[in-house]
């Protein structure tokens, strides 16, 4: 890893807690995130008040603060998984990480246990290469460079705004993917940070991931909810949304995207089949939504993330709004969304 | 070693062949035999064609230097390089095999993390004989690789993918980097062995090695033509990287895949940096005006073989580039003599029977 030196002052950690009793997984996480702030949302569902271990600094933030602040009308947009996005919203710091609460550290192929934080950081503080690929990966890291035939003039690469890690143990499949192979766990490591080249898209897990806030933070956005969205990442797909999103503003905007390490190690819980009996609503839509976001294009004015937001709001709704009312629906919470995020801006 | 999920049973040794460019000996081979030797091999002599290339005992192989090679194409052996390893792409001409894997003479086996050597040509034919997926990026990867999958939000209509006709292999050890890299460091090792086959994206570039390279011949055959290098021109260490600008823009145009990572080799020359520098000098600045015209091309439809996309890319090459030195009219003529070349050497089924080549190569 290259000697990035991490201010704590610039991080802040978000989770989204599904589970009262956070005591176990924050001991788990207490050498990497002690030095840290973290965020805690609540699910607003959740009914029991959430127990924390002492020695972590956080604020935690539950289903009154959300209606306090998006009002009666927009609380809907942070339930569930999305809860997390009304942490993104009220950090005050450049840099969020955000892991689901049924990960654990990770072990590297040395058996060290996988500091996520300085990995995240410094994939995000090193420049990503959008726009020619590099065949040893990222040319950042110690012991690894550009290589023969790499234009020097793209070798000062771009700001990279989006850091997506990866899962040991379960990984993050579609229900139909583990139903069919119960049995499958990723438990290759593989040593690699890479950019996702520029008009690649590819599908954000929100499962594990870190972005600048100051850059992108109104592109990280709740918007697209299934209607039979459950408390199971295999129910979701508003992470898989927004990074769409993400990546066509960091496209459109020429930063970057990293993907690869760090590693968490996700642990088990429920079960795929049962998720199964849902409807494959967000599988259906995925067939839908790629074309869209292949053939967007966004103006030469949209200069900055939240110009760009607007305007896929608007070609959602013009376009694949016009088809599905769901997502009809998924732009009128991405224009409410920017709503909030401005005036929680201005207050601070 | 990567191995997908469903097994892939032939070892293709009747439907592949190795190109070797070699100016020194053949010595290397012997650490390869296990995994070569049922192999058909077709050796590029390069340099002086009055010195004897050794082969070990025990391979079957081809053997080609540069009399053959002006006895075999005539006039248009102009198109092949001489004193430069492009002249590889003379062994991917005359082949008659469906697949190909080439090699440097500096390149030995490596071992992977748990100290097992690696079979770098299983691991190119398991990369060719299973899907690419260049549509949309996976993020664990080869999806078709035993112990992964597509994850969750990849569309189930890209889940097919479409067939691979490039694998790119890495190195371990001496790291392909150019000359001001390597003189800034002469010492860096790559010691990073990323477990990891991927799929480029379509619509991405790339540089192409041809150090440890595996392609389907006749999907993308025509397309790998190594460039004019070496003796005469004025740039040389662009071979591999030229073909891989053109294969990569035909194989998105034409719907096929390009993989890159796994197997690795070991590499153990370091070439001269300042020698490389001379080579690569005008490579370096001509690049910045290369990569741009290829990520602009756009072939018309109507391209629908490798051949047609290849002389349709050599007039824009010939148009667009000219303007930058006069090596790149003449690099357009040449591309259009090797397409001439390819059609001549390899006929297709159903087209008049073309004249045989006289004289037959050294044989063991």
């Amino acid at each position: 890893m290259s000697q990035v030196t991490i201010d704590s002052n610039e991080v802040d950690i978000v989770i989204a807690a599904f589970h009262s009793d956070l005591t176990s997984f924050m001991e788990e996480w207490r050498p990497i995130f002690s030095r840290f702030h973290l965020i805690i949302v609540e699910d607003p569902d959740l009914k029991e008040e959430l127990k924390i271990p002492k020695g972590f600094d956080f604020d935690v933030y539950t289903k009154s603060d959300i209606d306090k602040l998006a009002g009666s009308s927009n609380a809907a947009m942070f339930s569930g998984y999305s809860c997390r996005y009304f942490g993104y919203l009220v950090s005050k710091r450049k840099y969020i990480i955000s892991i689901d609460d049924d990960c654990s550290p990770a072990k590297d192929n040395n058996g060290d246990l996988v500091d996520i934080v300085t990995q995240h950081i410094t994939n995000l503080r090193t420049p990503a290469t959008p726009f020619f690929f590099n065949t040893l990966y990222d040319p950042y890291r110690k012991g690894a460079d550009f290589v023969r035939g790499y234009p020097f003039g793209l070798r000062s690469g771009v700001t990279c705004v989006l850091s997506c890690g990866l899962w040991l143990n379960l990984a993050d499949y579609d229900a139909p993917t583990q139903s069919l192979k119960p049995e499958l766990r990723n438990s290759r490591y593989v040593d690699a940070v890479l950019t996702v080249p520029k008009n690649t898209l590819m599908p954000m897990s929100g499962i594990n991931l870190a972005f600048d806030r100051e850059m992108v933070g109104p592109a990280l956005l709740p918007a697209l909810k299934l209607a039979k969205e459950g408390k199971f990442r295999w129910e979701t797909i508003e992470d898989i949304w927004c990074g769409l999103v993400v990546k066509a503003v960091c496209d459109h905007l020429d930063l970057g995207v990293k993907t690869g390490l760090p590693y968490v190690s996700r642990n088990e819980r429920g079960s795929a089949i049962d998720s199964l009996k849902k409807e494959w609503e967000g599988v259906k839509l995925m067939e839908e939504l790629v074309p869209f976001f292949q053939s967007l294009k966004l103006s030469p004015e949209a200069v900055t993330a939240e110009s760009c937001v607007t305007e896929i709001a608007a070609a959602v709704k013009k376009g694949l709004g016009r088809s599905h009312t769901e997502l009809a629906n998924v732009a009128d919470s991405m224009v409410a969304w920017l709503k909030i995020w401005k005036e929680v801006r201005s207050r601070v | 070693m990567s191995v997908p999920a469903t097994t892939v049973i032939p070892p293709l040794t009747d439907e592949l062949d190795i190109v070797i460019p070699t100016i020194r000996n053949l010595d290397f081979l012997e650490q390869w035999r296990s995994f070569f030797q049922p192999y058909h091999l077709i050796i590029v002599q390069d340099g002086d064609p009055t010195k004897t290339i050794r082969v070990p005992q025990g391979f079957d192989y081809e053997l080609y230097n540069r009399n053959d090679i002006n006895r075999i194409l005539g006039p248009k052996a102009s198109c092949i390089s001489f004193k430069d390893s492009a002249c590889r792409c003379f062994g991917f001409l005359v082949s008659k095999k469906k697949y190909i894997f080439t090699i440097d003479d500096d390149c030995f086996v490596a071992k992977d993390p748990s100290g097992q050597e690696i079979n770098a040509l299983a691991q190119h034919i398991h990369n060719l004989l299973s899907p690419a997926t260049p549509f949309f990026f996976n993020t664990l990867y080869d999806p078709f690789r035993d112990g992964a999958d597509f994850v969750r939000g990849y569309p189930f209509s890209l889940r097919e993918g479409v067939t691979t006709a490039i694998s790119h292999g890495l190195w371990l050890n001496i790291p392909d980097y150019d000359a001001p890299t390597q003189l800034v460091k002469p010492l860096e090792r790559n010691s990073r062995y990323v477990d990891a086959v991927l799929t480029i994206p379509k619509g991405t570039l790339f540089p192409m090695c041809g150090m440890n390279l595996g392609f389907h011949r006749e999907l993308i055959g025509p397309a790998m033509y190594f460039g004019l290098m070496g003796d005469g021109q004025p740039i040389g260490r662009y071979d591999d990287m030229w073909a891989g600008w053109c294969a990569k823009v035909i194989c998105d145009h034409l719907g096929l895949g390009v993989k890159t990572g796994l197997p690795y080799i070991w590499h153990s020359k370091a070439s001269n940096p300042f020698v490389n520098l001379k080579k690569e000098y005008k490579g370096i600045y001509w690049q910045e005006e290369i990569i741009p015209f290829f990520q602009g091309v756009a072939l018309p439809k109507e391209c629908t073989t490798p051949q047609k996309c290849y002389i349709e890319l050599s007039k824009l090459v010939k148009e667009k580039l000219g303007p930058i030195d006069p090596y790149f009219e003449k690099l357009g003529d040449a591309m259009v003599t090797w397409i001439d070349a390819w059609n001549e050497l390899n006929p297709s089924a159903d087209a008049a029977p073309v004249k045989k080549t006289d004289a037959a190569p050294k044989k063991k």
